[in-house]
């Protein structure tokens, strides 16, 4: 029997979603990425990858994950309110949807022959799980992290090293993720014969987000096989933050032909929509091409990236992925954005109401299902991707509240 | 609004087989000579400095003046070119003054200036309103290292279509078809890389190069020079021997760099070009 989970909504033969992805790379890495283009077809095509892949979701991963029903947070509304149902991604190893997508590329980067695997990271997430699956598969493993968010994610730095990978710490530009994609592509294009690029989100040039998005759409399918099965029918939404987009496009998946159900990506406010203090690329970006792809682009007048600011560094990001770009302009899939302050709402309500502790990434979507369900009110249901847990945010939560109580005190 | 196209095959030559670049390669040959073609970041660490400094380069006789677009995210470029971008944009360097920078120089310069430039500051100005401004400036080409022969189709008629050459780069991993469709496309010269890797200067040549030359030579006839870790008057000698001309990026770039806005900036850009254009081999 055919395997028909990979291989749906292609983008066309050089990668495009309508207008925006592409393959936008240097010379030296055009001739890498075809051959991983040609490696991934040939990859989710056949039986025993595919086979290897859900034997370690299930026995590795933890898949599949559960869906849990918020009902304590959704009786803490001010209004009638939709139910709110949890995707617990957070449960997965490692404590994130990152794992999924590592997982399956670091299975492909084995299958090409590749020794040594490089990876950026932002919040750490990609990181950890990338350093986990070269553990489990005995591959080098090097992750570039920009300095600021080796500082606000130190527990993950951690966890990398003791996973045996090397942490570089990236000093240009911003000092986050966009600086720490610039140096993997440095080092790839340096060490393109032995080395695999592994790519955590739904960016860069053809085919990643295409892969990402297939090893990430578990999510969707999972829960909308979980949803029918808990209540009988589909969610009105479905909620999901976007960095660059993979937990979301990989909870949105299965969805997309389901037409009566929104789909709703939440971008990061920042501290508010002005330049350098903000990720929501939606709200201020415009076409652009950056780190490989065609897609949304924070920039200034001049063509040059904009600085962005997020509490969350997994969404402190001046793109976002180009399927999004494409999903949003076919009018498929909505965008909002949440801004910190809501986001570390949400994040101590689910704490404190539910026994759970969310990632920052993840408590913009939490935030923003909060606003949705009072909005679609009672007798609906809204999904949220609840992509990743906050162990990780500890420190930084508890210095912006500190900060927070202090200036009460102060005032 | 950029859009990317497939028609490859049909394209027809480039432009500027009697342009500036053309007539810089035809006297080359003619000569016997190994060209040298200089690459600076416009606005490092100044444009009026960088003026000063193209002025110099013509007159120390390099052969081609490529001339850099800082862009905030220079994801081929090593530490070298890095700062000089970090540099150029700190002084507040926009494509748009760049551009305006070669309007003024034009004039005076006898060397061929090919733009060096990222996608997105062509695409965030429009394609045809960067080609038509790059034409009143008198630009003879542009190179735009993140546009493969895949994405190129668009910038690449539109600067045709003003007379301004496309150059492509060629790397160690770019395949036979890839070469010829490369010339085919571009025109002026092609752009071998000589290594894997990013820009930055080498103790010596590297091993690929001949191999990427000859590949390339066997392919087109099309002007070639080679960079990449380019940084004295033997490895220029070297690149000689397969190719027309050779770059050099970083190595000048670094000259800039140490020197800053000291006042013998111009004379040390022009030694540094004479050293390499006419230098005796080093003896380490």
């Amino acid at each position: 029997m055919t395997d028909t989970r990979f291989g749906r909504r292609d983008p066309n033969a050089r990668g495009y979603y309508g207008e925006y992805g592409g393959m936008f790379v240097p010379e030296t890495l055009v001739a890498p990425v075809e051959e991983l283009q040609r490696a991934y077809y040939e990859a989710r095509s056949e039986p025993a990858f595919l086979r290897e892949l859900d034997r370690l979701l299930a026995e590795y991963v933890g898949r599949p994950t559960p869906l849990y029903e918020a009902m304590r947070l959704r009786a803490s509304l001010p209004k009638p309110a939709a139910r709110i149902f949890l995707k617990r991604e957070d449960l997965a190893h490692t404590g994130a949807h990152k794992i999924n997508n590592a997982l399956g590329q670091a299975l492909l980067a084995k299958r090409m022959g590749k020794t040594r695997v490089i990876a950026e990271t932002g919040a750490g997430q990609h990181g950890v799980a990338t350093a986990t699956v070269c553990a489990l598969l005995g591959l080098e493993c090097h992750v570039y992290m920009g300095a600021d968010d080796m500082e606000r994610q130190a527990l993950n730095v951690v966890r990398m090293r003791l996973l045996g990978a090397t942490v570089r710490r990236v000093d240009a530009g911003s000092r986050t993720l966009k600086d720490a994609i610039n140096e993997a592509m440095r080092d790839w294009v340096t060490n393109v014969t032995d080395s695999y690029y592994l790519l955590g989100s739904v960016l860069g040039p053809h085919p990643y987000p295409l892969m990402v998005r297939e090893f990430q759409a578990v999510i969707g399918r999972e829960a909308r096989a979980q949803a029918l099965a808990m209540n009988g029918g589909l969610p009105d939404a479905v909620v999901a933050c976007v960095g660059g987009g993979s937990n979301a496009l990989g909870i949105f998946d299965a969805f997309i032909p389901d037409a009566a159900v929104r789909l709703v990506g939440v971008e990061a406010g920042g501290e508010a929509l002005a330049a350098g203090r903000h990720a929501a690329r939606f709200a201020t970006g415009m076409a652009g091409v950056l780190q490989g792809t065609r897609t949304y682009v924070l920039q200034d007048l001049n063509g040059n990236i904009e600085l962005t600011h997020s509490i969350s560094a997994g969404l402190d990001y001046a793109a976002v992925g180009p399927e999004h770009a494409w999903l949003r302009d076919l009018g498929r899939a909505e965008y909002t954005w949440i801004a910190d302050a809501e986001a570390l709402g949400a994040f101590q309500a689910l704490a404190r109401l539910e026994g759970i502790i969310p990632a920052l990434e993840s408590s913009h979507a939490v935030a923003y299902a909060c606003t949705l369900a009072q909005e679609l009110g009672e007798g609906k249901q809204v999904l949220v991707n609840l992509s990743g847990r906050g162990d990780k945010d500890v420190q930084s939560v508890t210095a912006h509240l500190e900060h927070e109580e202090g200036s009460v005190v102060g005032g | 609004m950029y859009k990317a196209s497939r028609r490859i095959s049909n394209t027809k030559r480039g432009p500027s087989l009697a342009g500036r670049i053309a007539a810089t390669f035809d006297r080359l040959r003619a000569d016997r000579q190994t060209g040298l073609v200089t690459y600076v970041t416009a606005g490092d660490p100044d444009l009026s400095s960088s003026a000063d400094i193209l002025r110099a380069l013509d007159r120390a006789g390099a052969d081609v003046l490529e001339v850099g677009i800082p862009f905030s995210e220079p994801l081929a470029d090593g530490p070298v070119i890095q700062r000089a971008t970090e540099r150029a944009l700190a002084a507040g360097t926009t494509a748009s003054a760049v551009l305006d920078l070669v309007a003024q120089v034009r004039a005076e310069i006898k060397a061929p200036i090919v733009l060096f430039t990222y996608a997105n500051p062509v695409l965030r100005m429009g394609i045809d309103a960067f080609a038509d401004r790059a034409r009143q400036a008198g630009v003879d080409g542009v190179l735009v290292l993140d546009l493969p022969i895949e994405e190129a189709q668009a910038v690449r008629d539109s600067l045709a279509a003003r007379d301004i050459d496309m150059i492509f780069l060629l790397s160690p991993t770019t395949t036979e078809p890839r070469i010829r469709q490369a010339a085919l496309l571009g025109s002026g010269f092609l752009y071998g890389i000589s290594r894997l890797g990013v820009t930055g200067t080498r103790d010596k040549v590297a091993d690929g190069a001949e191999a990427l030359a000859r590949r390339i030579r066997a392919a087109t006839s099309m002007p070639l020079a080679m960079g990449f870790g380019i940084a004295s008057p033997d490895h220029v000698r070297q690149i000689g021997q397969w190719a027309d001309a050779a770059v050099v990026g970083s190595g000048l770039v670094g000259v800039i760099a140490e020197a800053g806005k000291a006042p013998d900036l111009v004379e040390r850009v022009e030694s540094y070009v004479r050293w390499l254009k006419n230098g005796r081999p080093s003896q380490t």
